[in-house]
């Protein structure tokens, strides 16, 4: 396992607005494992999405070093592979199709017909929604949408796999049923994941750390938590747990003690 | 989308010649839709009643007012009444195909025609409109440069293109197909366009992280995306090409219903007119209907 799998070093963001410069990230530093799980949570608008997206590439830095597995960031690419909070399949394509256009593009260089269907099947197998497979994207619920945006995004067997809010627009049970599946899912692949997320529990459930965001501008990294939690970790035995309540009052103590800045903004 | 709105209700307001009878029909159609039906049992029966009074009946109810206003305002003015412009009909559509020269040809000729022109024309125009249209959706320095043609262009009355395309031809057959083109390759370049804008930042994102090449983005994504808005466009471009047709054949002359309205005029066969009315508006929802339909089957649900 490299221990050095993901490295930002010195990272910040400026936004070029018309109100002048808007430095949105400054002097962000984070190392994470191979086959760690991290969670990024912050208030709303303290730039967490924005950090994702300097790792996914879809935006670029305005300075400072991002690598993965060795390699400088520059760009998107499938070895990075995003599930959006809104889902983003393709309504004209069914489950299948949607799948198929990641696997097709990342192992159809390599791979026959037979095997790229294969691969497509499994995905969609692993996150247990082999019965949809031929539905269209408006035939299904919001937490399957999110299912196969996540089959997309492991089929195409990513470095590292990148979260943004992915259970922000589901329901408290359906959010709950979908985390669990994300800690099977996890467990089952060993992928390097990055989380941005603003629930607490959520982060203390699924992560080995939690990266807590100062409020912007010039957010920055407040803390950074490690979630000492043996897996494969269960929800209901988690909720007596000492360790577990420690970690989560100790995000809420940051994001309300120490970081409350928004919400008096707003008040 | 306000530019599609735009071009709607541009495209509605074109016609200028909204004659007194529409107006009144349309009035007639408003009284009728006000009455309620009584109240009725709940059985299945009382539903299809209720059904058909509320759906079938209004229409002809509509048609019945229309035909009596018609027919009173005919009594007065001397205009031939639904009666005497039903029986020539009959006769006239008898014998759809005949010909007897090329001044003296059967309905049936000179409403393909016409559809054959329509089709020429507009055909180029999407032929060159829609591709145009991606281009100018996708490089926003395209949009800018194109934009001030395209807003100058746009609100000219579709016959002052004519004498333009009688110099340039030298013939009236393609001066015609030149007006229907020009006129409607704009609602076509410019919903097209539109839709490229719209197409949504996270398909486009997806598209980003796969790393797709520019033909499977354009295929599997940029394609699917614009194709409603497109097809509102074809629908609008169709329905002003319809509209041109008549008035660019009354002044090419040839075979075609336009000239045809206008050969009647000359005989003084004002029934023949009338039916000509008619028989262009309903070519002209049939070609519309058929687009919706065809809209229909492309239409997705995010």
């Amino acid at each position: 396992m490299e221990q050095r799998y993901v490295l930002l070093e010195k990272v910040q963001k400026v936004f070029d607005t018309r109100s002048g410069r808007f430095v949105a990230l400054r002097d962000v530093n984070l190392t994470i494992r191979q086959g760690e799980f991290v969670s990024i949570i912050g208030h709303s608008g303290c730039g967490k999405s924005t950090l994702l997206n300097l790792i996914s590439g879809l935006t670029d830095s305005s300075g400072g070093v991002l690598v993965c597995a060795g390699r400088e960031i520059s760009g998107p690419g499938p070895d990075r592979s995003v599930v959006f909070q809104n889902h983003s399949l393709l309504p004209w394509m069914s489950c299948f199709e949607n799948v198929y256009l990641a696997v097709e593009r990342v192992f159809g260089a390599r791979e026959g017909k037979a095997d790229l269907q294969r691969r497509t099947h499994e995905a969609l197998a692993l996150v247990g929604l082999e019965p949809a497979t031929h539905k269209y994207p408006h035939e299904i619920s919001g937490g399957m949408k999110q299912r196969v945006g996540i089959a997309r995004a492991l089929s195409m067997q990513p470095k590292v796999l990148l979260l943004d809010e992915p259970l922000g627009a589901l329901d408290a049970l359906t959010r709950a049923h979908l985390q669990d599946e994300i800690l099977r899912i996890v467990a089952a692949t060993g992928c390097t994941t990055i989380m941005v997320t603003h629930d607490v529990d959520e982060a203390v459930l699924l992560s080995d750390r939690i990266v807590m965001m100062t409020n912007g501008p010039a957010a920055t990294i407040g803390q950074i938590l490690d979630v000492e939690l043996p897996r494969p970790r269960a929800r209901l035995k988690l909720a007596d747990d000492p360790v577990y309540n420690r970690c989560r009052s100790e995000v809420l103590k940051f994001l309300y003690e120490r970081q409350n800045r928004p919400a008096e903004h707003a008040a | 989308m306000p530019v599609a709105r735009a071009i709607k209700l541009w495209q509605q307001t074109v016609p200028p010649t909204k004659g007194g009878k529409a107006v009144s029909a349309g009035e007639a159609l408003a009284a009728v839709s006000v009455v309620e039906p009584g109240p009725v049992a709940g059985s299945r029966v009382a539903t299809t009643v209720r059904a058909t009074i509320r759906y079938i009946l209004p229409p002809i109810l509509g048609l019945l007012v229309f035909v009596l206003v018609w027919a009173q305002i005919s009594a007065v003015s001397g205009l031939p009444g639904p009666l005497k412009t039903w029986a020539s009909a009959t006769e006239l559509f008898a014998h759809p195909f005949y010909q007897n020269g090329p001044n003296d040809q059967g309905i049936g000729w000179n409403v393909l025609q016409s559809l054959g022109r329509v089709g020429m024309g507009f055909g180029l125009a999407a032929l060159i409109g829609i591709p145009f249209g991606f281009l100018v959706g996708r490089f926003s320095f395209l949009s800018r440069m194109s934009s001030p043609i395209i807003s100058l262009l746009r609100p000219v009355s579709p016959l002052a293109w004519l004498p333009i395309g009688l110099f340039v031809f030298k013939e009236a057959q393609p001066a015609a197909i030149w007006v229907i083109f020009i006129s409607s390759i704009w609602p076509m370049i410019i919903n097209t366009a539109v839709g490229v804008t719209r197409v949504p930042q996270d398909y486009l994102n997806v598209a980003r992280v796969l790393r797709l090449n520019e033909w499977k983005v354009f295929t599997k994504i940029l394609f699917p995306a614009v194709l409603p808005y497109m097809l509102t466009g074809v629908r609008l471009a169709i329905g002003v090409a319809w509209l041109v047709i008549v008035a660019a054949e009354m002044l090419t002359g040839g075979v075609g219903l336009g000239f045809w309205v206008w050969d009647e005029w000359n005989n003084l066969n004002v029934e023949h007119i009338i039916i000509a009315i008619f028989v262009v508006g309903i070519v002209g929802l049939l070609l519309e209907q058929m687009l919706v339909l065809v809209a229909k089957r492309f239409e997705y649900q995010g």
